[in-house]
């Protein structure tokens, strides 16, 4: 690992200067779960790195309300799973955190760091040994050929067919989630469906921020569509996997059972947290039928572009958005929440 | 190990050993150490600390659970800074001074929960805390919650048995 320079500044001013003053170099450490577990492999290699660990104006969340939930970005995984509103609430942003990782990689991590994880690629994390336009842009990509199982179907480009991750962001997609940041050049605001880009031709560019610009907390309008929302995740194996496939979805019904508002998002088999629309167009108008279920889930995947092995995914895909948008049903009636 | 030529420009220089003070076991330390080093290397190479074991090094295993501020972390993805001011306990905080096993070690005995025993120290700092956090319920909810620490031996039977033998005394020891 390559020697870097610590700080560990008392408030967020301080922060964004000392980011500033370490230059191209620097990165923020939050739970570090995901930046310093890179770091170990070489395939981050910062001169200087911030702590953000402790910083007040990240701590803590609030889900009371009236008008939105609050987050701050430094808020761990666990707290924010347990939250009890958030449970009863919103289900489906307390299940993507508690469908996560580990309860161990839950109590370091925060939710904002979740956010900015980097891809599981096997050959973004090999290291030098494999080419990759992530870590090295314009180098190719060792995924092509290779084993390419966990890899994504949607959103993928000829530079880079790397999956994004995380679960939390796509159940915040499914809510009209914005963030709120803070940077050198001052405050702004941006919806979360505007933090994280495509790999296009450089794979390397994964998301919106400036240089030295902190994620300081992130807002959920409070929505009614909160009760009727699932994350469903399939994986490898029960507990303690990344998503193979994973759906959120959150919606209305109308007075007669027919779907007034649906938002789905996908993960797992996308390069960005990913917005199903014509899932949603699928659905909405009508009553949440198996069939009507069904065609969503395929409508979901229509445009998925397989690989050499993750052609089950679509498959797979298009199953989890139907088996979500039936829980999400039942859950917005008020039967059989799971 | 370090080269402290190569970036002089930036604040406390990169390679300069840090001092940092916490307690592990209800002890104040103090060391100096290189900012790189994980709280686990700390733990076990300075502190002769060997009870955190390293299994992956990357978080995907668990056996280096340790408790910080009473919380469950993994030790192998936590730089030694980052535990500056807090409390750390590792399993050889558990036994009482006389070495009497703490009653989750004496289950874990009881209920045979080990093979080769590389995963208990991680095992049982995860199921401490996994019992004090109420995720201890019954077998499945034991299961879902220590699915952070893996065992190559496949143990896991009598891990949720000691788990959950423990679990019942210490509520019945509540009231
Ligand atoms: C074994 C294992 C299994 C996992 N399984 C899952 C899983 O199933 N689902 C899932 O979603 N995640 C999973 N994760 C990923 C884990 O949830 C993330 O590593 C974690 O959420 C990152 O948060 P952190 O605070 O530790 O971030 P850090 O590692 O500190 O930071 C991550 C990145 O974000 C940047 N950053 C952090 N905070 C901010 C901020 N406020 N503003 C701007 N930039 C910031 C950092 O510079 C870094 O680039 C797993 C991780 C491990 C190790
Ligand atoms: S050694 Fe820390 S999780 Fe494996
Ligand atoms: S007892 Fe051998 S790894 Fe668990």
């Amino acid at each position: 690992m390559r020697p870097f320079s610590y700080r560990a500044p008392a408030t967020l001013a301080e922060a964004v200067a000392a980011l500033a003053d370490g230059g191209p170099g620097a990165r923020p450490l939050a739970g570090g779960t995901s930046l310093y577990d890179l770091m170990k492999l070489g395939v981050e290699a910062p001169s200087a790195v911030v702590d953000i660990g402790r910083l007040p104006e990240l701590a803590g969340f609030d889900t009371a309300g009236p008008e939105e939930l609050v987050f701050g970005a430094g808020a761990s995984m666990a707290d924010v799973a347990e939250d009890a509103v958030l449970r009863a609430d919103y289900p489906a942003l307390a299940e993507s955190l508690a469908k996560a990782a580990s309860p161990q990689v839950r109590n370091m991590a925060t939710v904002g760091g979740n956010l900015l994880q980097r891809t599981r690629c096997g050959y973004f994390r090999g290291g030098p040994a494999f080419d990759c336009a992530k870590r090295r842009p314009g180098s190719g990509c060792a995924a092509r050929g290779g084993l390419d199982r966990g890899h994504a179907v949607l959103g993928t480009s000829d530079a880079c067919t790397a999956a994004y991750p995380g679960d939390w962001a796509v159940a915040l997609l499914a809510f009209d989630a914005r963030l709120d940041l803070y940077g050198p050049r001052g405050a702004r605001t941006i919806a979360l469906a505007d933090l994280h880009r495509g790999p296009a031709d450089a794979p390397h560019e994964e998301h919106t921020l400036g240089a030295g610009e902190l994620v300081v907390r992130i807002r959920v309008p409070t929505a009614p569509a909160g009760r009727g929302s699932v994350y469903h995740k399939v994986r490898d194996r029960e507990s303690f996997a990344f998503a193979l496939a994973s759906a959120a979805v959150a919606l209305t019904l109308d007075e007669r059972g027919r779907v007034a508002h649906c938002r789905v998002a996908l993960g797992g088999v996308a390069t960005r947290p990913w917005r199903a629309e014509a899932a949603e167009r699928a659905v909405v108008g009508g009553p949440l039928t198996e069939e009507a279920a069904v065609r969503a889930g395929e409508a979901a995947f229509a445009d998925a572009r397989p690989g050499a092995h993750n052609a089950f995914k679509v498959r797979l895909g298009a199953r989890v958005v139907a088996r979500a948008l039936r829980t999400a049903a039942e859950r917005a009636a008020g039967r059989a929440v799971a | 190990m370090t080269d402290t030529a190569t970036r002089p420009e930036h604040g406390p220089s990169a390679g300069d050993p840090l001092e940092v003070a916490f307690a592990v076991n209800g002890t104040a330390v103090r060391a100096a150490v290189d900012v790189r080093e994980s709280l686990l290397d700390v733990l076990r190479e300075r502190l002769a600390l060997t009870g955190a074991k390293k299994g992956c090094d990357h978080g995907q295993c668990g056996t280096c659970t340790v408790l910080v501020d009473g919380r469950r972390v993994l030790a192998c993805l936590t730089l030694a800074v980052q535990a500056r001011g807090r409390a750390v306990t590792t399993v050889e905080g558990l036994a009482a001074p006389d070495g009497t096993p703490h009653p989750l070690q004496q289950a874990f005995i009881d209920h045979d929960a080990l093979q080769c025993g590389y995963c208990t120290p991680g095992q049982i700092m995860s199921a401490l805390a996994c019992v004090a956090e109420g995720h201890a319920g019954d077998d499945e909810e034991i299961r879902e919650y220590l699915s952070g620490n893996l065992c190559r031996c496949g143990a896991y039977p009598g891990i949720v048995a000691a788990v959950r033998d423990y679990a019942d005394s210490a509520r019945s020891t509540e009231g």
